[in-house]
């Protein structure tokens, strides 16, 4: 299957709270798919359960040949072949910026500490940072926090990577830097899931766009569908904002 | 091992142990009662503006906290009886156990009291409310809710602790084993059937508090416990 | 304050308790610190009768006297035949005690380190035992120094009790003497002194770290 990411039918409820009534969507690789949505439309829910961090009532979901909704998945590879990025970091306080990166590759992959650091060194350089390997995360300001955990999830050289409202925590004036980190990657070709509330940037930098409207994909279409909204709950959206 | 357990012969000094028991709740429960009210009133003293309240209720209560409760006991019963006074061993553990579990409540207290926003005495101050009623109604009230289980936890720790007033000859439940076992011979049964009649006092202490706690804090009942306090 | 009858050689003798009372509450939080970790990942084990195991251990220590489970191992240890030291009841009743309340606080410091950040470490693939060992628990002891510090203080107070199964630490120390001067009231006067002089600086200490740790690094990153 060309698809990367598919979802068929999802449903999930949060004990009678019932979030996704019947999700399906498919992503190619190499392409790149905002989801937009109210709070509590889903979004964020949706994203969770494609790296089985939250389980599904029932439908399937496949990601980069993974059966997620199996009892059967290989968490581990899983993890490996996904990436995900949180809106709070996740940092580890205890660890440098440097150890942050490596802990992974050396835990997991067993690569060797001077691997490791290779790869650290590459990725900060990526996003910005490589000036800030010693550095604790308490030192770093939120922007610059949110790029390391961009790049920790990038040492382990995902297939995926999910991207979970990733500037709605920060000062309006550090979500520059972190957006252009995204679409630099985007650049790249890697394939991603974004969750977010910038809209210029998913109708620039998104190939596909998925509004999510109560727990259900409400309308799906290329960047310009921003432009130019088909239903009215998109148009309301739209209008009156989050 | 050919020691041959023997409950059985427990069974016949049951009304020993219920009377030990019994004194053991004739002892936690006023210690408890008293002690908490003087505690409320050391923590009032430890955030009052007089200085030398301040001190003396902070150095009272850093003695009691870092000195062991079986010192505090015999420290009681023989200054009491040095000074010439009779008391009998009750008092004595009474005394010594109300004067432990003040410091103890005190710091709960406090931490309770000062965790109010200074927001509400100000509101409550611009509301027209006299000092005396802003200290009872935005201070205290909501403080005993908010320290509620840290206070719970600890009077059940001082109803555990009261066997140790056994070694100034009071008949609690403490005393009551060593008695036992010095008639049938048999002390491993006897403080292991002490240990559980502890553990069933200790759980029945936990429930009625609880219970008593969701009567008179009745947003906690409304609310559920994770409405208070937040 | 030295009045009638109290001279240098109590003292002495008083300070050797001391020593003996420091001893006792090293074995007891060496011991009982290391039953303490057993206890404590137990708690949190991913098998169900493990953590009842340790529910049920913690529930019943916590719920019965340390002086009754001192008498339960004084009894029980001459119940198996052997005939041992007073320190040996002593210690094991402690490392028992302290187990299961330093096992109990710990299990609260590890579950405090922030669900995200067992998220963040689960996502990147590392196996549970890696997520403890490298991201929960080096987090989970800066959390438990300052309550690990200040229960010292009760270990220290708690070996007092050792001195009713005939253990010479400092109380027994202080009644051996009051046998031959008869003054009680100045002899548990000066034990108090010298319980403080051990106790306070450790209270003390615990409190600076607490303070420390709430104006220090807070976690990073929480929303």
């Amino acid at each position: 299957m060309n698809a990367v990411v598919e979802l068929r039918d999802v449903h999930k409820s949060f004990g009678s709270n019932v979030v996704l009534k019947g999700v399906s969507f498919s992503i190619p690789k190499g392409q790149v798919v905002a989801i937009i949505g109210r709070s509590g439309s889903g979004k964020s829910t949706a994203l969770r359960c494609m790296n089985h961090l939250e389980l599904i009532d029932s439908g399937t979901i496949h990601v980069c040949g993974h059966a997620i909704h199996s009892p059967d998945i290989d968490l581990r590879r899983l993890r490996m072949d996904v990436g995900i990025v949180f809106q709070s970091y996740n940092l580890f306080p205890h660890l440098t910026v440097e150890e942050n990166v490596t802990l992974a590759p050396v835990a997991v992959k067993k690569k060797s500490g001077a691997q490791a650091r290779e790869i650290a060194e590459r990725t900060l350089r990526q996003v910005g940072l490589a000036d800030k390997a010693r550095a604790y995360p308490e030192q770093l300001s939120g922007g610059q926090q949110q790029r390391v955990a961009i790049a920790r999830s990038l040492a382990m050289e995902p297939k995926v990577m999910l991207f979970d409202e990733v500037t709605s925590a920060l000062d309006p004036q550090l979500t520059g830097e972190v957006l252009r980190v995204i679409e630099a990657l985007a650049a790249d070709g890697m394939t991603m899931v974004l969750v977010t509330h910038e809209m210029e940037f998913a109708a620039r930098v998104a190939d596909t766009i998925i509004f999510m409207h109560h727990g259900k994909v409400w309308e799906t279409g290329p960047g310009t569908m921003l432009r130019d909204p088909q239903t009215p709950e998109l148009r309301e959206f739209l209008a009156h904002g989050l | 091992m050919s020691y041959e357990f023997d409950f059985g012969s427990l069974l016949a000094s049951w009304p020993q142990f219920l009377a030990g028991a019994w004194l053991t709740i004739q002892l936690s429960f006023p210690a408890t009662l008293i002690g908490f009210v003087a505690g409320t009133l050391l923590a009032i003293a430890r955030r009052s503006s007089v200085a030398w309240l301040v001190r003396a209720s902070g150095i009272y209560v850093e003695v009691i906290r870092n000195t062991p409760l079986l010192v505090q006991v015999f420290l009681v019963f023989f200054g009491l009886s040095s000074m010439g006074w009779k008391v009998s061993a009750f008092s004595a553990a009474l005394l010594s156990l109300v004067i432990n579990v003040a410091a103890y409540s005190c710091e709960i207290m406090r931490a309770g009291m000062d965790s109010v926003h200074k927001g509400q005495l100000e509101a409550a101050e611009c509301l027209g409310l006299t000092r005396r009623q802003v200290y009872w109604h935005v201070i205290l009230r909501p403080a005993m809710e908010k320290v509620y289980p840290a206070l719970t936890s600890q009077f059940v720790l001082l109803m555990l602790a009261s066997s140790i007033t056994s070694q100034i000859s009071v008949e609690e439940l403490t005393a009551a084993a060593a008695r036992v076992q010095s008639e049938t011979f048999r002390p491993f049964e006897a403080y292991i059937f002490v240990a559980v009649a502890y553990l069933g006092l200790s759980l029945l202490m936990r429930a009625g508090l609880w219970a008593f706690g969701q009567m008179i804090f009745t947003r906690r009942r409304r609310l559920g416990a994770q409405g208070a306090g937040r | 304050m030295i009045s009638g009858g109290l001279n240098l050689h109590h003292l002495y003798f008083l300070l050797i308790g001391a020593g003996w009372t420091i001893c006792l509450s090293l074995i007891a939080f060496i011991g009982g610190g290391i039953g303490g970790g057993i206890v404590a990942l137990a708690r949190i084990s991913p098998l169900r009768w493990v953590r009842w195991l340790a529910i049920a251990y913690i529930q019943l220590i916590q719920g019965t006297p340390l002086l009754v489970v001192l008498f339960v191992c004084y009894f029980g240890i001459s119940i198996l035949g052997f005939s041992l030291p007073g320190i040996i009841a002593a210690g094991v009743a402690m490392v028992v005690y302290v187990s299961a309340y330093l096992g109990e606080i710990w299990r609260g410091c590890i579950e405090s380190v922030a669900r995200t950040q067992w998220e963040a470490a689960e996502c990147l693939a590392l196996s549970r035992t890696q997520r403890m060992r490298l991201v929960i628990l080096p987090q989970a002891v800066r959390i438990a120094t300052p309550s690990t510090v200040g229960f010292m203080v009760q270990i220290v107070k708690n070996t007092s009790l050792a001195s009713i199964v005939g253990f010479v630490e400092l109380v027994r120390a202080g009644q051996l003497i009051n046998n031959s001067i008869f003054q009680p009231f100045v002899v548990y006067v000066l034990i108090a002194v010298v319980y403080f002089a051990m106790c306070y600086p450790l209270s003390a200490w615990s409190r600076k770290l607490e303070r420390r740790m709430q104006f220090g690094a807070r976690a990073v990153g929480e929303v």
